[in-house]
Formats: C-alpha cells, sequence, structure tokens
C-alpha cells in the first residue's frame, strides 16, 4: 500500500526518490501499474461498454453478470491496469524507464532503415562522421555546425514551418565502423541515432543501416497528422538515405526543380512547384 | 523556348516555356535538331499512365547539338553533335556497372512513387510522368540532360539526323526484344506489333540470326512495310486465326520465340479483349494483354516470350498456367539502351541498315498535336512522325 500511494504522488525526477521497498524507482514502478496497452485499452473500453449494456438490456442475473464483466473491461481500459495480467506478469503495455537514455525504449518513433553504397566503408564513414554534411541529403535538416570533436549545433525544420534546434553529442564510435549520437538536454527534440558501416562481400560496396529515434514534438499525435501530410520519419529517412548512395555513387543527387513546364494547375503546382 | 505539352487526355499543346538551365554539375543543354513521338507516347496521350502534370513536356526520343556543358562534365563539348538515350543512367550504380542502364537507382527524383507501385524504382526517363522521374522531355526546341557524361553518343559527321535518331530509344528497344529471344541458326520467330519498334524487332531478329520472322498485325501499311523492308511473313489477325496460322506455317511446332511489340493498348475482337476493354474502361484493370496472351498461347513449349511492348500496372487473366506447363521463358523491360547505341550505330555505319525506313511523316513542332492524332488513329498510313523543332 504504502508503494502505491508514493507512486501516485511522486513526479517522474528519476534523479529526486530513491528505491522503494520492492526496489523499483518511482517512475518504474508507476509505469509498470499500467499493464495493457494503448490499442487494446481502447477496445477494452469500447467492448466493455457493449458487454454492459448488452448484460443490462437481458434483465436477467446472467445479464448482470454480462453487465459487471462489461465494468470491469471498462475499467481496466480506462486505468491501464489488468488484475489477470498482473497475476500472470504478462503486459501488453509498452513503457520502461532509463536514467540514461535520451529515448526511452519503446517511446517516441523508431525507425531503422538500411541502403548498399557502392563506395568503402572508409569514405561514407568520413563523409557521414563531418555531420556538417547531413544536410547536404537529409532534406528535413537546416544546418549543423560542429562544436568540438564530440559534439554539434543541429538545426531542422518542424512541422508547419517551425523551427526545431538542438545540441548532440556522438557518444560512441569506431573508425569506419560505427558512429552513435544523442541529443543533450533542453533538446527541442529527444532523439537518438546510430548508422552503421559494414562492406559487403564481393564488389557490391557498404551496407549502411541508420537507426534513430526521436520523441516527436506533439507526441504520438503529432507524429501521425505529421504522417497524414506526408511527412512520416520513415519515409524521411528512407529518402535520406536514398540522397546520401546518390551523393555517394553519382557525385549528385537527381533533380528536376527549375526544369522548363507549361503551365501548371493549382494541385501541380503544389505537388510540382510553379513553373 | 517553344515545347509539347500534355493537359490532358487527348490534349497535348505547344507553347512557349522558359529554357531548360543547368541544374546538376553532370548536365549538359542540347539544342535538339529532331524528334519524335513514340508508341508508348500514345499512353500518355490516351490517358493510360498515372502521374502526369498538366503543362509536362513530352517527349523521350531526341538528338541534337551541345549547347551548355555542366562543370562535372568531363565528356561532351560544346558544339558536339549527339543522340540522347531515353533512359537517364548515373553509371555508378549495382545496375549501371552491370550494363542495366534502364534499372538505374540514381536518375529518379521521385523513387518513392515507383517504390510504392513496383516495389523498388527503375531509372528516370524523359517525359514519361512523375513517377518516373518526372524530367521534362524532348519535344522541344532544347532540353537539360541529366548524367551527360553516361548517357549521350557523339556522333560522327556523315550521317544524317534521320539515320540515328531511333538509336534513341526505337531501334535498341527492336533489337534488345530480339536479343532476348535468344536467337539460335533455324529459329523462327513471331513478332505482334508493326509499328516502329515491331518493325525494328523484325530486322534485329534477322540480323541476329534467325531463320524465319513472322510478323502480325491488322494495318496493311504496316503489314506492307513489314514484308518489303522488313523481309517478314505476314499475317493479318482480322482475317485468320493467328494461333492456327502459325501452328501451320511453323509444321505443327510453334515460333520458338515471340515478341509482344504491342503492349498495354492491344487491340482485338475476341472475348478477352473485350472484356480488357470493359474492366479498363471501368479502372478495374490498368493494361491490356491481348497480344501478350496470343505470343504465350502461340509460343512453342520451351520457347521465350519477349516483351519489348510498354506495361504499366496490373492485368487480368494472365495464361500463367499456359506459360508455367510450356516452360516458356519471359524476358521483359524498358530498354538499356546505352547498352546498344555504339554497336548499332556501327551497322548504321557500315550501310547494314538504314532507320529511317520506318520515317512516314514529316512535321514541324508546332504541328505535333496534328502528328499524335494522326499516329494514334493511324491516318494516312501513319507508321512514324518526326518533328523538326
Amino acid at each position: 500500500m504504502e508503494a502505491r500511494e508514493s507512486t501516485l504522488t511522486a513526479e517522474r525526477d528519476r534523479d529526486l526518490v530513491g528505491p522503494g521497498a520492492d526496489g523499483m524507482e518511482p517512475a518504474e514502478r508507476e509505469v509498470r501499474w499500467i499493464n495493457v496497452g494503448d490499442g487494446e485499452r481502447l477496445a477494452s473500453v469500447l467492448g466493455g461498454v457493449a458487454l454492459a449494456r448488452y448484460g443490462l438490456k437481458l434483465n436477467s442475473p446472467g445479464g448482470a453478470l454480462l453487465a459487471l464483466a462489461g465494468g470491469m473491461l471498462v475499467y481496466r481500459g480506462l486505468t491501464g491496469h489488468c488484475d489477470i495480467y498482473r497475476s500472470l506478469g504478462l503486459s501488453t503495455a509498452r513503457r520502461t524507464v532509463s536514467p540514461v537514455a535520451s529515448v526511452l525504449h519503446e517511446q517516441g518513433i523508431k525507425v531503422e532503415k538500411t541502403v548498399t553504397i557502392n563506395k568503402s566503408p572508409e569514405e561514407l564513414y568520413r563523409f557521414w562522421r563531418n555531420f556538417e554534411n547531413l544536410p547536404r541529403f537529409m532534406k528535413h535538416l537546416k544546418s549543423v555546425r560542429t562544436l568540438d570533436d564530440k559534439r554539434s549545433h543541429w538545426v531542422a525544420k518542424g512541422p508547419a514551418g517551425t523551427t526545431l534546434e538542438w545540441d548532440a553529442e556522438v557518444y560512441t564510435e569506431r573508425e569506419n565502423e560505427f558512429i552513435a549520437w544523442r541529443s543533450l538536454e533542453n533538446a527541442d527534440v529527444d532523439s537518438a541515432g546510430s548508422v552503421h558501416f559494414e562492406k559487403v562481400p564481393g564488389d557490391r560496396g557498404t551496407r549502411v543501416k541508420v537507426l534513430v529515434k526521436y520523441n516527436p514534438p506533439a507526441g504520438r499525435l503529432g507524429a501521425l497528422i505529421a504522417k497524414l501530410f506526408g511527412e512520416a520519419p520513415e519515409q524521411q529517412i528512407e529518402e535520406d538515405l536514398l540522397r546520401f548512395k546518390q551523393l555517394m555513387e553519382a557525385g549528385e543527387i537527381p533533380t528536376t526543380e527549375g526544369q522548363p513546364a507549361g503551365r501548371r494547375s493549382m494541385l501541380g503546382r503544389i505537388l510540382v512547384g510553379a513553373r | 523556348m517553344k515545347a509539347l505539352c500534355w493537359y490532358d487526355t487527348n490534349d497535348v499543346r505547344v507553347e512557349t516555356v522558359p529554357d531548360p538551365k543547368i541544374l546538376n554539375p553532370r548536365d549538359a543543354i542540347v539544342k535538339i535538331t529532331l524528334t519524335a513521338i513514340c508508341g508508348s507516347d500514345l499512353h500518355l496521350y490516351n490517358g493510360y499512365i498515372p502521374t502526369l502534370q498538366k503543362g509536362d513536356i513530352l517527349g523521350h526520343e531526341f538528338m541534337g547539338e551541345v549547347v551548355e556543358v555542366g562543370r562535372e562534365n568531363k565528356k561532351l563539348k560544346v558544339g558536339d553533335r549527339v543522340v540522347v538515350p531515353f533512359t537517364i543512367s548515373c553509371g555508378n550504380c549495382f545496375f549501371c556497372n552491370k550494363a542495366l542502364w534502364s534499372l538505374c537507382d540514381n536518375s529518379n527524383p521521385n523513387a518513392w512513387m515507383a517504390e510504392k507501385l513496383y516495389g523498388f524504382s527503375s531509372a528516370g526517363l524523359f517525359g514519361y510522368s512523375h513517377m518516373l522521374g518526372g524530367y521534362a522531355g524532348g519535344q522541344a526546341e532544347y532540353a537539360r540532360v541529366p548524367f551527360a557524361d553516361v548517357g549521350p553518343l557523339k556522333i560522327p559527321e556523315g550521317l544524317r539526323d534521320e539515320q540515328v535518331l531511333f538509336l534513341s530509344d526505337i531501334f535498341p528497344t527492336g533489337y534488345m526484344a530480339a536479343e532476348n529471344c535468344n536467337p539460335q541458326k533455324g529459329d523462327t520467330i513471331a513478332v505482334w506489333g508493326c509499328g516502329p519498334v515491331g518493325q525494328f524487332a523484325i530486322k534485329s531478329a534477322y540480323m541476329l540470326g534467325a531463320e524465319r520472322v513472322i510478323a502480325i498485325d491488322r494495318f496493311s501499311e504496316r503489314l506492307k512495310m513489314a514484308e518489303t523492308q522488313g523481309n517478314a511473313e505476314v499475317i493479318n489477325y482480322q482475317e485468320t486465326d493467328v494461333i492456327e496460322r502459325l501452328k501451320e506455317m511453323t509444321g505443327g511446332l510453334g515460333p520458338d520465340a515471340c515478341i509482344d511489340a504491342v503492349g498495354m493498348e492491344a487491340h482485338g475482337t475476341a472475348i478477352d479483349a473485350v472484356y480488357d476493354r470493359v474492366k479498363q474502361a471501368v479502372y478495374l484493370e490498368t493494361d491490356r494483354p491481348h497480344a501478350l496472351r496470343q505470343a504465350i498461347q502461340a509460343c512453342r513449349k520451351g520457347g521465350t516470350v519477349s516483351i519489348p511492348g510498354v506495361y504499366g500496372g496490373f492485368l487480368d487473366k494472365f495464361p500463367l498456367g499456359a506459360a508455367f506447363n510450356k516452360g516458356l521463358t519471359l524476358k521483359m523491360g524498358q530498354t538499356h539502351v546505352q547498352r546498344y547505341m555504339r554497336p548499332l550505330l556501327e551497322r548504321i555505319q557500315k550501310g547494314e541498315i538504314d532507320p529511317s525506313f520506318v520515317i512516314t511523316h514529316r512535321m514541324r513542332l508546332e504541328d505535333a498535336p496534328k502528328g499524335y492524332e494522326m499516329f494514334r488513329d493511324k491516318e494516312d498510313n501513319c507508321i512514324k512522325v518526326v518533328l523538326k523543332p
């Protein structure tokens, strides 16, 4: 009971409050209380309401039991806590807590993309490690400024014409193999990423794998809306990687911006750009 | 400059638009001296290819004089006379390195569109919809040519424009179609479609060693050209049952290889063709494979069906059972033009072939809309229209 109360009152400030009787950090405990996944919670509420209404309509002892079951489903959906799951040690929720991660495990948006590029790992590593090169193929970045051999300052285009800025540091790397970076405190967007370079057997060049995790501003809802307007992160990263490949293999990124055309329609002007 | 712009189904217009500029360091600008209307342009004209925008400049068969060169282009010089392949290729990706030029990874700025439909994007093409690059085409006075240190072929003195223009597309296309048949000594090759690509496929089949070529169409002027110019035996499918006739002509074996030089707008009156038309009209099917079905049916067991004819989307009632049980090989794709330009230029120089034989109409660029109409309706025995800007 005592552990439960401190969960309800403690802030999610991992540095200030020590472990409780069960050895868990309060934030972790609160998070573990919720063991039903988001989609399932919604289904639980809707299903529970339907079941309860049906049970009440039956107007019988059996119906009353059904209505009770429906009510429990609703409670389960609203609180995100299922006693049955608890006793079975199950959880369909996706949250844990870490004191060292910039983006919490299973939180935020995670994207992983791979591309094969007809160049050596050394050439690709060298180009990527100079983060000031990144805006040349990452369209959402406005600029990256190197601050010292580990830290850099990033400026990106946010949704709806806003600008996002943050400092990042390379926290581990191995030359010609991988680089891992993460954003520092007070970032507009929490993010962490890594790029891996692996020589492909034979003459085929290098396999480049990028993992990026970030908490989008406006959370998941913002990310969903961005997706609807064609700025989904998976697609962005994939297109960025393709542009990296084109820049490295062909020396330039193919474009038709600025080419001639006849009179565009309104839709054409939006999709393709005015003449 | 003047350029032929697409506005709607059956609506293309020659308008004044800005001149093209160098956009990337390997580009070149070509002043066009001759260009043409391709059979596949008709798919754009007839509204069968998605992702066109009003104002798009069409045209992908063109040649001319280099008037400007980007700073990273070490191959071309101002004044060079070049033929430009319709496929745009970077020269340094997995596919370009294997001479699979029409599959270049790096030349489609709208790769994501093609990826959605096809899984992966092929190369960008001139003037052939935004999904395939959105590049302004060559039915114009000038064109900007990307990766111009890979594509354009320099033409030596002593050859007329009309003799070499078709190295840009239809001659290599017909040639690759025939090459894909893997012709052996004694082979009979049947070609559906006696348009310009079919005509070059017929000639190429003989060049590559086929014994007999049988050409199939319904237009007498096209069949006549296949006979007199191509040396083919002909079948008019409106007068004869093609499959039966082919069996007869090949002593019951069937042709060793079949070329579908017709593509997605096949015409036919049999029940499957009517089915295709109906489905296409209500957008339940995008491509009409009538000729392809016949080719698969007619081909001998263990033979090859070669498909240069353009297909875009999905088709119905594909006789995969026939293809499977007869052990057929299907070979297809957009032409790897850069692979063939030089060897075919040599054949032209040696006098083995004068590609200008397919030309039936010569017009000014300004009259291109009329040219499209004529070509579509096969008026006035039209087989190939070339345009002079």
